[in-house]
């Protein structure tokens, strides 16, 4: 199937976000298609952030419009999107710190019946086995990279459709950080659909289908991310090249 | 000195502080305010209890039962109409803002209340209303604004424990105590093993991130308020039996000691709200008993909290506040 047979899933369209008089996204709009994966990068504050946490409910854009799966979700609550099987793996991972790595994962199907969270649950443990280890542990005394995966694991049992990601391999070693890249290529072939927010602009432009180039609040460049990645503008910005 | 009367007696109002401090504790560690109309609610809940455990219809001998229901349940749902009309709107404000809301809802009941038991016609009221006659069973009225006492609404002297010719541990102590375990046991297995305690407690830890959960946060809250207010209930009641006196204003001391008694604990933990409630219900029997002047008992149970925070600004059982990176 070519690109632009695929259904669009979400639809962002020109929004604007504040945090009081800060005018913090202005106008930005994208979209992601049924199994992309579509990586929005740029510097620190510029709003990818931001942008995650619009979508998903935490934060009420002032104006536009978000379409998630052909429904109207701009100012719902997260606690009536997430259901609807889109998600946020929120930047800095956020697991509950005192609860078990078993409570959490339960927290993460907090939105579906207890014969669905155990079957999610065991697929959670056989794709992760460190966290079936762990299964008692109290998640605040689990490393970096097994809280890493614990928070994508978290998200992955309400069954997303459109998983968002934000940072997942912030302050991660490089061998965990691949890993973390190889769970993100699994999981799209297993037909999760993925709009990743990161600021290891290589390892986003090298696994995503599309990306989008932010910068103080607005979208500044867009395309498949094979262009992307060889692009001056952005080799000079974000690669280091 | 009776070291034994002094243990029993700790014991009891101990139980009473803490079950109120569970209150102040879960509300804390949840909603993150402080709802200084706690103690109000409790004193609600007694007086629901009175006026209700004199109505005719509840003359049978599981009256009383009835009656600590029908205060129960009127103070959960006090206690979610408070949160939904003083402190929903107020959840992005600054937390002065909403200390000072929560002592305005504290006046608040306390005037209303004063005003319901003084106005003329409150038992016509009942009566053609609702249906219900509350009396006394010689017909004299129970409303008014003189002092209340609901010592022989709650008469346990049948379970009284005779130790010695010299020493007795009352009925309500072992009521007292007994209920105060029960409470605190079923809490515990409520936060920690159902799935709304479960999503409480993570409400407590990142609310953001129990969004994302897709937990309504403010459902959470609201079953936090019900399950605390209908705790200031129980309390209410058995804090009157102690006894004590029953007036609009009854709820202010219990409810300031009970504070004090989940601060010491560590705010946010329930069992330091047991802890400190016992510790505390203890001090205060204990100086009551020793010091020559019982006028000083308060300064003492006021010392306790000033030397534990001390040595312990979070309290005994208190968790360490981590610095997010």
């Amino acid at each position: 199937m070519t690109e632009s047979q695929r259904r669009i899933i979400l639809s962002v369209e020109d929004i604007h976000v504040f945090y009081g008089a800060i005018h913090a996204i202005k106008g930005v709009s994208l979209e992601v298609r049924e199994d992309e994966i579509v990586t929005l990068i740029g510097a620190n504050g510029a709003g990818k952030s931001t942008t995650l946490n619009a979508i998903t409910g935490l934060l009420k854009p002032r104006s536009g419009k978000i379409v998630y799966d052909d429904k109207l979700i701009s100012g719902k609550k997260a606690s009536k999107i997430v259901p609807m099987g889109l998600c946020l793996c929120p930047e800095g991972r956020r697991i509950f710190q005192q609860l078990t790595v078993r409570e959490n994962l339960d927290m993460g199907g907090y939105t579906r019946s207890r014969s669905e969270i155990r079957e999610s649950m065991d697929e959670m443990f056989e794709r992760f086995p460190r966290l079936k280890e762990r299964e008692k542990q109290i998640a605040g005394t689990l490393s970096g990279g097994e809280q890493q995966m614990l928070a994508m694991a978290r998200a992955l049992m309400a069954r997303p459709k459109l998983l968002m990601l934000d940072e997942p391999s912030m302050g991660l070693a490089p061998i965990l950080v691949e890993q973390i890249f190889d769970i993100i290529k699994e999981l799209h072939g297993s037909g999760v659909t993925i709009l990743l927010v990161e600021q290891n602009a290589r390892m986003a432009l090298s696994v995503a289908d599309r990306a989008y180039v932010m910068e103080t609040g607005v979208i500044t460049m867009t395309g498949k991310a094979s262009a992307l990645l060889h692009n001056d503008a952005v080799q000079k910005a974000y690669l280091g090249n | 000195m009776d070291i034994m009367s002094v243990i029993i007696n700790g014991l009891s109002i101990g139980s009473i502080y803490a079950i109120i401090a569970l209150g102040y504790t879960m509300v804390y560690g949840i909603a993150k305010m402080l709802n200084f109309a706690h103690g109000d609610v409790i004193m609600v809940g007694a007086y629901t209890f009175f006026a209700a455990a004199h109505a005719r219809n509840l003359n049978g001998p599981a009256g009383p039962l009835i009656a600590v229901l029908i205060a129960i349940v009127l103070c959960a749902l006090l206690g979610m109409a408070i949160e939904f009309l003083a402190y929903r709107s107020l959840r992005q404000a600054p937390s002065l803002a909403v200390l000072i809301t929560a002592i305005g809802v504290s006046y608040l009941l306390q005037n209303v209340m004063q005003t319901v038991m003084s106005l003329d016609g409150v038992d016509r009221f009942f009566k053609n209303v609702l249906g219900v006659v509350i009396s006394e069973n010689n017909d004299k009225p129970i409303f008014g604004a003189d002092t209340k006492m609901i010592t022989d609404l709650v008469n346990m002297q049948s379970l009284d424990i005779h130790l010695s010719e010299t020493l007795t541990i009352p009925g309500l102590a072992i009521v007292t105590i007994a209920v105060n375990l029960v409470i605190v046991v079923l809490l515990s297995l409520f936060v920690n093993y159902t799935k709304m305690g479960k999503a409480m407690r993570s409400v407590s830890e990142d609310r953001s991130a129990a969004q994302l959960m897709g937990i309504n946060i403010n459902r959470t809250i609201t079953v936090t308020f019900a399950i605390g207010s209908a705790l200031a209930a129980i309390a209410g009641i058995l804090y009157c039996a102690f006894p004590h006196e029953l007036v609009p204003t009854t709820g202010s001391i219990p409810g300031i000691k009970a504070f004090i008694a989940a601060v010491i604990g560590g705010i946010g933990s329930i069992p330091g709200a047991l802890i400190g409630g016992l510790l505390l219900g203890f001090v205060e029997q204990l100086s009551r008993s020793v010091l020559p002047v019982t006028e000083l008992t308060d300064a003492v149970v006021y010392s306790v909290l000033i030397i534990v925070l001390l040595f312990r600004p979070t309290g005994l059982l208190g968790k360490k506040i981590r610095e997010k990176v």
